[in-house]
């Protein structure tokens, strides 16, 4: 081939690159390992981590435990979803287009919404996303957000927000852990305003009452969330009037993966959609007049639009989509309610044996499959303790809300039993 | 002519999947019950979702269906210029689903986590190696998301030296996402033309850049396949005047061990793991974006950063100066274990190599397709080559014409009208990974597909004919949007 190309080394190929911006050392990366060696390197790495069942761990926060059926990971290895690149030639994209097609189907009938998209990185952009497309819509300049809000998800928001000049408005949390919304009578100048449901502490927020309160203003009313699954047993967002709603996928079929690759879900009213950003996909036909789907309204999109464009999203995370759909079909719509129970009984028998236990629950509110304790001071030496026992009893709160000293956020999903909830619950005691 | 790859075959139809099932079927196993069912507050109960009830078989089936109208690379070349669809390990695959990372939890205490933290922090450096920067972020989760996070990087920056500035420098070689991600930031786009070299002159950018634009996002190698034999005098214009000088690395693949990208010039730089580190895309995702700065841009990465002390790995937020966060915890870990993966399995002369042989590949086709089809800038080419269909032109047949004829012959489309700056732009990258006789069959198919477009140029016109659907009503789509069934 270099005989071909009239050149007579590899090196030259790269003659015409000026000497001085030519690199001259070799790269100091370690030296290429067989497959043997890479498997043994790789095989140290991943057996040092905690991981069920070697132990239990109690932990929710925005990354859950469910179990994956194993219709997941097989049809989702399929070589033809996993090496294709963006559907841009429809022809010979079919399958991933019916796939998201059928994704934003499923989404829109979960969180009650009327169009929704596969785009979004993870539940923290794409409440960033939803945010700034409320700011388009409303032409306002200030958001409301609430602080139960997942805290790592607010300080996305707050980095997108930084450079643009918009504000954003924290509303407290009452004493039962929903959202405080007695100043937003007070604030006529909102875009938007954000509540999570469930929200960080697990507790279902009162949305028809953000509804209600946002009455006469201009504000779209923004639901997020991190467990989807909750809409199996709880009313969604749609249901409760949200204008947009969005959030994290990871719970539907997605491995957990040390918080990524993850899945924004992002939906809203049919009204707003020239406003969404990211990428959708639509029905039509071909020239022979039979059903099929394509890459649609892209004149809103950063290639077409460039500078004008409602995000710069070019990728949509199709693969984790697809593994919300498959597992979403998996369970259908009874096995999804079915275990959205579950999740919500676990969660109920671990809140009561704690309580036998004597341990306080500082928020009164409906919750789902998470819930904060708060625990005696000195708790910190016992959570130490059940670490060596392999169990890892939820998340402390104290790095995210000062104020909430000893409290830790558990989390049973249908992957922990009873068994594992009173080991727990003894250990504890000791 | 070898038979080429494409054919017609048995391909299934497939309804949508509520159009399937039956209500009462399941695929999926409920686990056994060992805790009493709980009351749900009455208020807040909803109905669950309206999904179809499926069998594991109706599933099985949709799916497999499904997949098998796909093009992918497993199943031929993929030759989509500036998108580096390289064969993708299936070792990677193995390692990045090891259940220690695969159900890692992300806020695992530190002393339990240190595996994966280790894997992070070392493919920190190797990036920051390969690219020849100082300091490297993970967080990002695609490129887009890399290149929003080195704008605000550099707005960070500039503030930080006294006004963050206006406007940002795009020239008309970059990549598409480049003006969105800049506006996001608040940077106004002003375009700079390329020159007929089809390269920045440092004189054009020289008259643009002042004391209110805060730099440029240049693509090097660009969108032409060229590379920017000037970057380092317009890197020394903009720096003269207090800017800085983003770099869009996707395409990386043609310059590992080839150029140290700081002695270029360069400031802020992300990079595709999807692309350059043979992560698979995946229909389009999910990739990831590393950001590698300069020493001077290092204290606004985002937290946490992966740091090491006594041997041990942790995640620091000591930074007061970081930009925050763009990911809810740590980016897309599944992809940079993949990447890590790629590079411990390349080592230092591997990675280097492959960016010669994706050159090579590159400059093989050029020579090959050269007047077959119109070569608008003829010049050695980097890891892509740019042809244009004004030699079709007399027979009215397109680009787009000819890249759905190509799809009969059993080829993925190269990148078509892009860049902006050729006119029915047929943009091939080939990458490392295609052996000479598939680049061999490529190029034949593509010269036989100007023949047909002048002998039988209806017949380009009426293609693909092998595909499960033919060509698709796009306008109708967009005209009436039905965007869930």
């Amino acid at each position: 081939m270099l005989k071909a190309v009239r050149i007579d080394s590899l090196e030259g190929l790269f003659a015409h690159i000026p000497d001085d911006c030519r690199r001259n050392e070799n790269l100091d990366v370690p030296a290429h390992l067989t497959e043997w060696e890479l498997n043994d390197h790789m095989d140290t790495l991943a057996g040092s981590m905690a991981i069920s069942p070697d132990y239990k761990v109690f932990m929710g926060a925005g990354s859950y435990e469910h179990f994956i059926p194993a219709t997941v990971p097989f049809l989702l290895g399929r070589s033809e979803f996993v090496t294709a690149y963006t559907p841009y030639q429809p022809e010979v994209s079919q399958g991933t287009l019916q796939a998201i097609y059928e994704y934003q189907t499923l989404t829109c009938r979960l969180l009650g919404m009327e169009v929704a998209n596969a785009s979004q990185y993870d539940g923290a952009s794409a409440l960033a996303e939803a945010m700034l497309m409320a700011i388009r819509i409303s032409r306002k300049k200030t958001v409301a957000v609430s602080r139960a809000v997942h805290p790592l998800y607010r300080r996305v928001l707050q980095t997108y927000f930084e450079p643009t000049g918009f504000e954003i408005r924290e509303l407290p949390y009452l004493s039962d852990g929903t959202t405080d919304l007695s100043s937003l009578k007070d604030m006529n100048d909102l875009g938007g305003v954000a509540v999570q449901s469930p929200n960080f502490f697990g507790c279902m927020e009162n949305v028809p009452a953000v509804k209600q309160a946002l009455e006469n203003q201009k504000a779209l009313l923004v639901v997020s969330f991190s467990e989807p699954l909750a809409y199996g047993l709880y009313k969604n967002p749609g249901q409760c009037g949200a204008d947009i709603a969005c959030g994290e996928g990871q719970s539907l079929g997605i491995p957990r993966t040390f918080g990524g690759p993850a899945l924004g879900m992002f939906a809203s009213k049919m009204k707003y959609v020239r406003n969404m950003p990211g990428r959708l996909v639509g029905e039509t036909v071909d020239l022979d007049g039979r059903r099929g789907h394509v890459l649609t309204l892209s004149t809103r999109e950063q290639h077409i639009r460039r500078e004008k464009a409602t995000s710069n999203i070019c990728t949509n995370h199709s693969l984790c989509a697809l593994a919300a759909v498959m597992y979403m079909a998996t369970l259908g719509g009874a096995g999804f309610k079915e275990l959205a129970q579950i999740n919500y009984d676990k969660s109920e028998y671990l809140k009561s044996a704690l309580t036998r236990a004597g341990f306080k629950l500082p928020f009164s509110r409906a919750t789902f499959n998470e819930f904060v304790v708060e625990f005696p001071a000195g708790f910190k030496k016992t959570y130490q303790r059940l670490l060596k026992k392999k169990i890892i009893a939820g998340v402390p709160l104290d790095d995210f809300y000062p104020e909430l000293k000893s409290h830790y956020l558990l989390c049973a999903t249908e992957t922990i039993t009873k068994a594992d909830i009173d080991t727990l619950v003894q250990e504890i005691k000791k | 002519m070898k038979e080429t790859p494409g054919t017609t075959g048995l391909i299934f139809n497939e309804p949508l999947l509520w159009e399937k099932g039956k209500t009462g079927r399941t695929a999926f196993s409920l686990p056994r019950r060992d805790v009493e069912r709980q009351p749900v507050d009455k208020n807040l109960k909803g109905n669950g979702p309206d999904f179809p009830d499926l069998s594991e078989v109706d599933i099985v089936r949709h799916y497999i269906r499904l997949s098998q109208w796909n093009f992918s690379v497993d199943s031929g070349m993929y030759p989509l210029g500036s998108c580096t669809m390289k064969y993708n390990p299936k070792t990677n695959e193995r390692q990045s689903a090891l259940p220690g990372f695969a159900m890692a939890h992300p806020l695992l205490p530190k002393s339990l986590s240190q595996g994966v933290l280790q894997l992070m922090y070392e493919l920190e450096q190797y990036l920051t190696e390969i690219t020849g920067m100082d300091a490297t972020t993970l967080q990002p989760a695609a490129g887009a998301h890399g290149e929003l996070t080195g704008m605000l990087l550099i707005y960070a920056y500039l503030k930080s030296k006294g006004t963050p500035r206006s406007k940002i420098l795009v020239p008309d070689t970059a990549h598409g996402t480049n003006p969105a991600s800049a506006s996001l930031c608040g940077y106004r786009s002003i375009p700079v033309k390329s020159n007929e070299r089809g390269v920045l002159s440092p004189q054009v950018v020289d008259e643009l850049m002042d004391e209110d634009t805060a730099g440029i996002m240049v693509t090097n190698p660009n969108t032409l396949g060229l590379f920017e034999e000037n970057i380092k005098a317009v890197a020394d214009i903009v720096h003269a005047r207090g800017g800085l000088v983003y770099c869009d690395g996707a395409n990386m693949n043609a310059v590992m061990g080839i150029v140290n990208m700081r002695e270029l010039g360069i400031d802020v730089l992300h990079l595709n793991l999807h692309k350059t580190f043979s992560s698979p895309h995946g229909g389009g995702g999910p990739g990831s974006g590393p950001v590698c700065v300069r020493k001077e841009l290092e204290p606004f990465l985002p937290v946490p950063r992966v740091m090491t002390k006594r041997g041990k790995y942790e995640l620091s937020e000591d930074f007061p100066d970081s930009i925050g966060k763009v990911h809810a915890f740590y980016g897309n870990v599944g992809v940079m274990i993949r990447a890590y993966s790629y590079i411990m399995s390349m080592g230092p002369d591997g990675l280097k190599k492959a960016s010669q042989l994706a050159v090579l590949n590159a400059a093989y086709i050029k020579d090959n397709l050269k007047g077959t089809f119109h070569l608008p800038y003829d010049r050695p080419c980097m890891h892509e080559c740019v042809f244009s269909d004004k030699l079709q032109e007399p027979y009215k047949v397109t680009t787009l014409d000819m890249v759905k004829r190509l799809m009969d012959y059993g080829f993925h489309p190269p990148t078509i009208y892009f860049p902006l700056v050729v006119p029915g732009a047929i943009m091939i990258e080939p990458t490392e990974t295609e052996s000479k006789e598939d680049i061999d069959l490529f190029i034949e198919s593509m010269k036989a597909i100007a023949k047909e477009a002048r002998e039988h140029p209806e017949m380009l016109h009426a293609a693909p004919r092998h595909t499960r659907r033919r060509r698709l009503d796009e306008t109708a789509a967009a005209r009436k949007p039905c965007l869930s069934g």
